[in-house]
């Protein structure tokens, strides 16, 4: 093991560590989970009238998960950076012999944990519809660990951007439009008008951003390779977005 | 053990740190002084690897913090400006924290807890929340934590700063008898702990180094000793920027 992949175990395992401890040891991966819960349930069977559609299925169940991980992962990732930041605490960081990789990775890690436990705690809902008739639960099972990859694409945006802007508001602001624009190009409507501003074949490309267009085919039980490899690869470039902002202080701090 | 070769730091126009070059033997005690804004914290952000300067190095036990970045750090233990910690922690958390970021083996890493619970007097504060703390209790584990993988190197940033008197007797007791093993740089504002605690000082202004001696040095050069040197290389520069 080279001397760069130790000190980035090292700093991953500590931020991780550090990190699940101040979600828990505060209110915030409580409210999270306590709010995700209760909206996802309203939208599900208010929003999208779940027991009007007669069909023993989870779609109106991961059809909102792009738009409230959109609202609510910023959320948790705002104070990844900002924090230390405004603790101070990032000087002591700096000062560490580990890699900021393995710093950016743990502190990520650890956010993705408290959003895949919000996903779990929903899996009595997905007992639910069993108990009501027979859906296809290779498709469920499919779009939860799709579901749990995009929270994580999500949450690797809102990180990187909470240690560019060092402000726990502003980063929560700049994840939600970024996320929003992740988002909202791959919906029906701003594909419309893409394709009717510069051609089918735009349209077409603006929606293989869209994490929408490599969610629907998870919902629809396809498994396509392109899709885990967007979602990867947005994670990786986020997370190394993140590490150049935090090296960028070692240069720029005052 | 510590060495700095000609380092500089500006901050777009402002030039913080101008071409400081001095290094420091194991069994010496720094004092680094200076007037605000003088280049001290700079200095030591530098030293620690927080911030890279724009010309020069430094070598903490032979390694480069520019280009050994980590394994410099390794040797260092550091306590920045105002000793930040995570408020929702407890003391205990936190060393904890900094053993695991250390890479410190659980068996030792509860030896050195032990250790520096004992040396930094924070015993009875162990499983209360930092938020809090008082700020002398805060500095003491920051101090703790500076210590805690037992560094060759110690730069200090005012570890004495809202401590009351005993407090400040205690971390001088503890600098004295760290000092047999590391080279400790310290950076004060109160001119009177320098010959308590220090076996040199340095004063620096507006990012240069002015003066260089041990106490007795400035207490020879004249009759007001360090303090009176002091005001005179500040007062200096002021006239002569004035």
């Amino acid at each position: 093991m080279t001397s760069w992949t130790k000190d980035t175990l090292t700093g991953l395992k500590a931020a991780y560590g550090r990190e699940i401890r101040a979600y828990f040891a505060t209110p915030l991966a409580y409210v999270f989970i306590a709010i995700f819960l209760m909206l996802v349930g309203v939208f599900t069977w208010e929003a999208s009238r779940f027991f009007d559609t007669g069909l023993a299925d989870l779609q109106p169940f991961f059809y909102w998960h792009p738009w409230l991980f959109m609202i609510f992962l910023p959320a948790l990732s705002m104070q990844l950076w900002a924090d230390e930041t405004a603790y101070g605490t990032s000087e002591l960081l700096l000062s560490l012999p580990v890699s900021l990789t393995g710093l950016a990775a743990g502190k990520l890690l650890a956010a993705w944990t408290v959003a895949a436990l919000a996903l779990v705690l929903t899996v009595p809902m997905w007992l639910t519809v069993n108990y009501l008739g027979a859906p296809d639960n290779a498709a469920i099972l499919l779009s939860y660990l799709m579901s749990v990859l995009m929270a994580g694409a999500y949450l690797s945006i809102g990180a990187a951007l909470s240690a560019l802007v060092n402000s726990q508001v502003l980063a929560y602001i700049a994840g939600v439009v970024v996320a929003f624009l992740f988002t909202a190009a791959g919906w029906p409507m701003v594909l419309g008008g893409v394709s009717d501003l510069l051609g089918p074949g735009a349209g077409d490309l603006v929606a293989q951003f869209s994490f929408l267009t490599h969610f629907e085919t998870a919902e629809r039980g396809i498994l396509e390779l392109r899709s885990l490899l967007f979602y990867m690869g947005v994670i990786l470039l986020w997370l190394s977005l993140n590490t150049i902002w935090v090296s960028a202080k070692r240069s720029a701090a005052r | 053990m510590l060495e700095l070769k000609q380092i500089s730091k500006a901050f777009g126009t402002h030039r913080a740190v101008r071409s400081v070059d001095f290094s420091l033997q194991c069994g010496e005690v720094l004092g680094f002084l200076g007037p605000n804004g003088a280049g001290k914290s700079t200095t030591m952000r530098i030293v620690a690897g927080v911030i890279e300067p724009d010309h020069g190095d430094v070598l903490i036990a032979g390694q480069s913090v520019i280009t050994h970045r980590r394994d410099a750090q390794r040797h260092l233990g550091y306590l920045p400006e105002g000793a930040p910690l995570y408020p929702d922690m407890t003391p205990l958390e936190f060393l904890r924290y900094l053993c695991a970021a250390r890479n410190v083996p659980r068996k030792a890493c509860q030896q050195a807890i032990d250790r520096v619970i004992a040396d930094a007097r924070i015993s009875d504060v162990l499983s209360r929340r930092i938020a809090t703390l008082s700020k002398g209790y805060r500095r003491r584990v920051g101090l703790a934590g500076a210590i805690l993988h037992d560094p060759d190197v110690l730069v200090l940033d005012e570890p004495t700063d809202g401590l009351d008197p005993i407090q400040k007797q205690a971390v001088r007791a503890l600098i004295a008898r760290l000092a047999k093993t590391k080279a400790i740089l310290i950076s004060t504002h109160t001119l009177e702990e320098v010959p308590a605690m220090c076996t040199r000082a340095i004063i620096i202004d507006r990012g240069r180094v002015v003066a260089d001696g041990t106490p007795d040095d400035f207490a020879s050069q004249s009759a007001g000793g360090l303090e009176e040197t002091f005001l005179t290389l500040a007062g200096r520069e002021d006239e002569n920027a004035a």
